[in-house]
């Protein structure tokens, strides 16, 4: 930080005045990058009708604030199952997100600091398989589990996460580069055995990395979408994604009863909150991270 | 004695290391085997049979993939995913190293926070995002309608048959630009400002020492993201989906490869067909991910 910190004054230095052009630039993609959001966050204060013939356009408040309204409609509606929807989501990100990055340090650590018998040709395939479009999978692995009839459950879902062969290269790139195989002989002299030279004098040091990779599959995981809403039938397991797409359809599609477009909007707006707020405070392990994966080329 | 017992240490790792390694990576393999070899296996062999009324299910060798050839369906999806690529890719990844180029040489407070916002649609899941740009694009619901009546015209149709890949293109390009953005970004941080220093004591300005230096140096970084914009692209579900419950007439259910996959397993019930699908355009998308490696002739930063 403190490098970046100095190498920022120097630039400065050298480059003196910041251009107009650049500050032009910046603020039309400042603007652009938050007008849907801004939408949303205006949105979700409205009530049904307010969406469509707002006092002061859709761009602006209504004469009416309805957002305490909405909330408490999403705790009612189809009993509250918005807030169900959110928790699975946080189940999904959290307990899939987790289980990915365990699978995932172990391997890299493991390519990077053993040699052993067909590592070369697993290593190989693995790379093969970040050219693998995930999605080319969603139907394989529904059908696989509508034969072991694993579809409607959580399991569904958790399980396909723990695949994530570029959060082992990631891992790998990084435990070659910055863990030295010396620590790890000491800690073997010392007498200690694999895994406890694993978990006490390699993982913190593997930390940085170990940090983009959770946040990375947990952002995938609060993301999915094309998986649960094909192994999904059950409402109940939905992830929020699957849920809102749900009620999209019901307001399109439905009859005038049917139509949510209140509650989609601030379930939207409600929905990303705990991942803005996430991004926001992490910030600095992304930056830092991804690094780790692109400094190598 | 250290050395004595050093050795003695590294003869006995020696001959548990290759049970260690797999210790290690043998969570992963099964992983990998159940949740990526084994679906593709089954999509193949389930490829290989079809099933009719008459019949039921019974073998017929490639006769799937005979078929998928001449299906204009997929021929049609493909293409557009294609022209999709085309469009998108370049459009992502100018503008995301046009941006980190202007933040790695602009540093400012403003430039920290310009970064957060242009980053922050990565924080917002697809379906949202298309969600969103959906109702900015409806006449109803978004701005344009009245931003475009101040001058007297009518907003374009975004959701019509002319609008909706331009609309499209639009949503990725918001969502994703700021992820290789901040990737590129990481790259040109860690150019070490020595380069940058004697190039300007020679008398090169910021436009040459960006166009010479800067993008010479983070090409590993940009192949990277090249490759992965590339298979998202092809790839396209999401946003497509779900903008179609707003235009299911502009957008048809077999839209892209995957919704076609989709449609074909739940729609219209022919899973065999529908694995053949899948199978096909995994195979494409590493055939056009291997091309493009071949064609760059460098190292992607995916080596060993």
């Amino acid at each position: 930080m403190s490098v970046q910190r100095q190498r920022a004054d120097r630039v400065n230095q050298v480059k003196g005045n910041p251009r107009v052009f650049t500050y032009v630039v910046l603020i039309l993609c400042c603007v652009y990058f938050l007008l849907p959001v801004w939408w949303l966050v205006v949105a979700s204060t409205k009530t049904n009708g307010g969406l469509f013939n707002g006092a002061h356009g859709s761009m602006w408040f209504d004469s009416t604030f309805a957002l305490w309204d909405n909330l408490r409609q999403l705790g009612t509606y189809q009993d509250g199952i918005y807030w169900r929807w959110i928790l699975n989501s946080f189940m999904y990100a959290l307990v899939g997100g987790l289980a990915s990055t365990v699978v995932s340090v172990m391997a890299g650590y493991g390519f990077a600091k053993y040699r052993f018998r067909g590592k070369r040709l697993y290593f190989n395939i693995v790379l093969g398989a970040l050219m693998i479009p995930a999605t080319a999978l969603v139907i394989p692995t529904f059908l696989l589990m509508s034969r072991v009839n694993m579809t409607d459950t959580y399991w569904a879902v958790l399980l396909p996460l723990l695949l994530n062969p570029f959060g082992v290269y990631l891992m790998r790139v990084y435990c070659s580069e910055s863990l030295p195989d010396e620590m790890i002989e000491a800690a073997r002299v010392d007498g200690a055995g694999e895994f406890r030279t694993f978990l006490t004098v390699s993982l913190p040091i593997m930390t940085p990395a170990i940090t983009t990779v959770l946040l990375l599959s947990v952002v995938g995981a609060w993301n999915n979408f094309f998986l649960p809403s094909v192994v999904l039938t059950n409402p109940n397991l939905f992830p929020i994604t699957v849920g809102l797409s749900q009620w999209q359809v019901r307001s399109s599609a439905g009859s005038a009863s049917e139509q949510i477009w209140n509650l989609l909007t601030s379930g939207a707006f409600v929905s990303v909150i705990p991942m803005l707020l996430a991004f926001i405070f992490l910030q600095r392990y992304w930056v830092g991270g991804l690094t780790a994966g692109s400094v190598k080329a | 004695m250290t050395q004595m017992k050093q050795q003695r240490a590294r003869r006995a790792t020696i001959g548990r290391e290759h049970l260690w390694g797999w210790v290690f990576t043998g969570p992963f393999a099964v992983v990998f085997v159940v949740f990526l070899v084994v679906p593709l296996g089954y999509a193949f062999y389930m490829s290989l049979f079809s099933y009719t009324q008459v019949f039921g299910e019974r073998f017929t060798g490639l006769a799937n993939y005979v078929r998928i050839l001449g299906d204009a369906a997929f021929r049609d999806g493909m293409l557009l995913v294609v022209m999709y690529t085309v469009v998108m890719v370049p459009l992502q990844l100018g503008l995301a190293l046009a941006l980190a180029l202007m933040l790695d040489s602009f540093k400012k407070r403003f430039a920290a926070i310009s970064r957060i916002v242009i980053f922050l649609p990565y924080a917002i899941p697809a379906v949202i995002g298309a969600l969103m740009w959906g109702f900015m694009y409806s006449k109803m619901m978004g701005p344009f309608t009245s931003v475009f009546q101040l001058f007297g015209l009518s907003a374009p149709e975004f959701l019509s048959s002319n609008g909706i890949f331009g609309a499209l293109v639009n949503v990725v390009t918001w969502q994703w630009t700021g992820y290789y953005m901040v990737i590129l970004y990481s790259a040109l941080q860690s150019i070490p400002s020595e380069l940058y220093e004697s190039a300007r004591i020679d008398g090169a300005n910021e436009f040459r020492i960006a166009r010479s230096i800067k993008v010479p140096m983070v090409s590993g970084s940009l192949i990277m993201c090249t490759i992965f914009s590339l298979i998202g692209t092809l790839q396209f579900f999401t946003e497509p989906t779900i903008l179609r419950n707003q235009a299911p007439s502009v957008i048809p259910s077999e839209y892209t490869p995957n919704m076609y996959a989709q449609a074909l397993a739940f729609g219209y019930n022919q899973t065999n067909y529908s694995a053949t699908v899948s199978f096909s355009l995994g195979l494409i998308v590493v055939l056009f991910s291997v091309a493009f490696m071949r064609l760059t002739h460098r190292s992607s930063g995916l080596g060993d």
